[in-house]
């Protein structure tokens, strides 16, 4: 492997962390949004955020640093091509972050109401415009170039929809399987989340299943590469995921985490897997794409010795959080 | 206009930049880093600050230290929340205003990112330890899992302004046909610009946090709550930026000494400058229009002196440069007399203090002095924007400084303007936000002693 490839996988390793840690956050604030008069989930989910949510929001500039240092040309078509989108995330993300914290720290209803609602939102909207722009590229709408591709029709189209969608569902399940154990951990009783989890397992597995048919209209060459060199990851996903309902059927609230992370882990590599070595389809390659080997072999060493300094501290901040007594007050 | 006729205005070609999407792309950029600059600033300077008290109450186990770093904590709970996602906007905002810039010379100045991406883990991921575990892990250790946020905040700042610095003096790369090649991400790092830029705001960062939280404090104290957990609150932060004043204003002239030699351009309108010549004065104020400086107050010799110790020494003005090649002079010399007439104000309250402190080990006894000291909190802010605008506006009509146009950065795409105007709306939004809940928050009871946890 050369160290563009190298590259290429650490920040592909990127993107799932923040999907299944950030993905997970967004998807507590989705169920913010749905628990209605349920306060005491309302208080889970704070509890289970709280300590974590800006540790794992890093790996998104985690992502965006490496792609521009890394892979400079596709940085700058997918940022300015998607600048609609993507200033929408931005936004959602502002909001997201900062009513959270605001809602922590205020004590009258009505201002902890609003900044709820903010949070609330922003959850849902966010994962919905990065799963827009992950649909645009997939689907080959986002050309080499600087703002050389359509900017509305690049994310509003099938694939595109599909993605955020998918991205929603993805965030909201993640987060309604982890809760089912932090509830049991709090003492809580975990049935609401174990019905969400299912509820929510079942309905991405089916626009997954139906998303299939609009790759195959839409995006035919992600489809090819879905198919045949990716089949493997699709089918382990597939797999995962029915073994992640059998799991929490069966209230297995602790290896249905591993199998879920897997089944999102799976159809995640899919979408690389389906179109190497291409970075921006149809042609657009990611040797075409990278930074020179100078770069790219400082760059990972910086990143190995940090990943040495930030490793060690996320595994005791999770053990901190995983610790931390629930206070139902 | 019909939905039609939007959508396919939105749809259009990408040509270049129209001068209104230009103007609007620099100026959602200077919003959105004046407004994380602030942020940005208290990151820096807080966590030692706030260790410094909780240092002391660990030690002699006094409670008001103890209270005082129990509020800190839940202040920075939410100033670093806001500080986190204000910065990422700007992370997206190189790629979404500046691609141009990226798609050239992302790689050249993606190291330190880089590594300022690192001590963001850092910083994030032991904030959440520190304020979440305070009771679950002894005071020693608590005390140490805050040295790792405030080693992360100065390396960020850094990083960051490492960067910038090489957009004022590019290094570390050939061109051919437009592209980078021979990159050394070492030189572009290490640039020229870099210690000057880096010391300045570093220190300018620990001024701001010393002045803007005794600000807070010096506001309790004029209303008549003279106890001593105030008297420290303000103490302690007061102290830090006093003693930063005058070595910031070294840092200042050596910053400034910097630009006459690597970027004389700036210099000449941070000055208002505008002839070539030995003698130059030093001109404080005043108003720029037919190319001349008008009605400003002159110190004779006064710029000559400072950058060459010698009134013959020659300065370079504006023209030396064709105009298209010059940056906006009235903000950039405004700037600059704000930024510098604010330093030299802190200095003269810093003085103030030290005397009184000096002859009779308390605070000034005119109100004044109090007054003063919760203006020079936003003070301080002031003198950091106006100190961005000098180094931002003054680069201009460059973002990689006699490399690369700002033009010809900006991105292509039509419609700029109406994301400015949503960024706006978003931040008036957030300010208010902010502004509430931090009021709020200096309202209601002293946190116990005891974490909430606990209390259940």
């Amino acid at each position: 492997m050369d160290a563009a490839q190298i590259l290429l996988v650490v920040m592909w390793v990127g993107i799932t962390l923040y999907a299944l840690l950030g993905g997970a956050d967004f998807g507590g604030g989705v169920w913010d949004l749905l628990a209605g008069r349920e306060h005491t989930n309302r208080k889970l989910i704070e509890h289970a955020i709280g300590p974590v949510w800006e540790a794992n929001h890093v790996w998104l500039i985690f992502v965006l640093v490496v792609l521009w240092t890394g892979f400079p040309p596709v940085f700058a078509a997918v940022m300015s091509t998607l600048y609609i989108p993507l200033t929408l995330a931005a936004l959602g993300i502002i909001f997201r972050g900062s009513a959270f914290v605001f809602r922590k720290a205020s004590t009258e209803w009505w201002s902890r109401r609003l900044f709820g609602a903010a949070f609330a939102i922003s959850s849902l909207l966010t994962p919905f415009f990065l799963g827009t722009v992950a649909g645009a590229i997939a689907s080959g709408r986002v050309p080499p170039g600087l703002a050389a591709g359509d900017l509305v029709a690049s994310w509003v189209n099938p694939t595109s929809m599909l993605g955020g969608v998918l991205a929603v569902g993805v965030c909201a399940y993640l987060a309604a399987v982890y809760l089912c154990d932090d509830a049991v951990r709090a003492g809580l009783d975990p049935e609401g989340f174990r019905r969400r989890a299912i509820g929510t397992g079942v309905v991405v597995g089916v626009v997954a299943l139906a998303g299939i048919a609009v790759l195959r209209w839409d995006a035919p060459a992600l489809f090819a590469g879905l198919t045949h060199r990716a089949l493997p990851a699709v089918v382990a996903s597939a797999v995962m995921g029915l073994a992640s309902l059998g799991l929490l059927w069966a209230r297995g609230y602790v290896l249905v985490r591993v199998t879920a992370v897997l089944a999102v882990t799976a159809v995640m590599w899919g979408w690389p897997l389906a179109q190497y070595p291409v970075m921006l389809p149809p042609a657009f390659t990611y040797r075409q794409a990278a930074a020179g080997p100078e770069v790219l072999v400082v760059t990972l060493i910086v990143l190995g010795a940090g990943a040495l300094l930030v490793l060690p501290a996320i595994g005791w901040l999770l053990a901190v959080q995983r610790r931390l007594p629930y206070d139902s007050g | 206009m019909s939905p039609d006729a939007v959508m396919s205005t939105l749809a259009l070609a990408a040509g270049p930049a129209s001068p209104a999407d230009m103007l609007a792309a620099r100026m959602q950029m200077g919003l959105s880093l004046g407004w994380h600059i602030i942020l940005a600033c208290l990151g820096v300077g807080m966590p030692g600050l706030l260790l410094f008290v909780e240092w002391r109450a660990v030690r002699t186990g006094d409670a008001d230290h103890m209270l005082l770093a129990r509020r800190w904590a839940k202040a920075i709970g939410v100033l670093f929340a806001v500080g986190a996602v204000s910065g990422t906007i700007l992370s997206f905002e190189m790629g979404l205003l500046w691609p141009g810039l990226m798609d050239v010379y992302g790689q050249v100045i993606g190291v330190p990112f880089a590594m300022e991406g690192v001590a963001f883990f850092i910083e994030a991921i032991f904030l959440g330890i520190y304020l979440y575990a305070w009771d679950r892990l002894s005071p020693r250790t608590h005390l140490l899992s805050g040295v790792p946020i405030a080693i992360a905040g100065v390396s960020s700042a850094f990083f960051v302004v490492a960067a910038n610095a090489w957009m004022n003096q590019p290094r570390g790369f050939d061109l051919e046909n437009g592209r980078v090649t021979r990159v050394d991400p070492w030189a572009a790092m290490f640039n020229p610009a870099t210690p000057p830029q880096t010391i300045h705001m570093i220190v300018a960062a620990f001024m701001v946090t010393g002045f803007a939280t005794a600000g807070v404090y010096a506001v309790a104290l004029l209303r008549g709550r003279r106890d001593r957990y105030h008297r420290l609150g303000f103490l302690i932060p007061f102290t830090l930026g006093a003693v930063l004043s005058p070595i910031q204003i070294v840092v200042g002239d050596y910053a400034a000494k910097f630009l006459a030699e690597y970027q004389p351009t700036k210099l000449a309108a941070a000055e208002g400058l505008f002839a070539t010549r030995s003698h130059a004065p030093l001109s404080l104020g005043g108003i720029v229009y037919d190319d001349a400086l008008h009605y400003a107050v002159e110190i004779p010799s006064g710029l000559s002196m400072l950058v060459g110790f010698s009134p013959a020494t020659v300065v370079q003005g504006l023209d030396r440069v064709p105009s298209r090649d010059r940056p906006p002079v009235n903000p950039v010399h405004l700037g600059f007399d704000t930024m510098v007439g604010i330093g030299f104000f802190l200095l003269l309250l810093s003085a103030w203090l030290a005397l009184n402190w000096w002859r009779r080990r308390d605070l000034p006894r005119s109100p004044w002095f109090l007054r003063l000291a919760a203006v020079a909190g936003v003070a301080a802010v002031v003198a950091v924007e106006a100190g961005w605008i000098v180094t931002e506006v003054g680069r201009q009509p460059w973002i990689a400084y006699g490399r690369m146009r700002t033009v010809e950065a900006v991105n292509p795409a039509p419609g700029l303007w109406a994301g400015f105007l949503i960024v706006v709306l978003v931040y008036v939004v957030l300010t208010v936000a902010t502004v509430y809940v931090l009021r709020h928050m200096t309202r209601t009871t002293p946190v116990p002693a005891v974490a909430p946890q606990e209390r259940a």
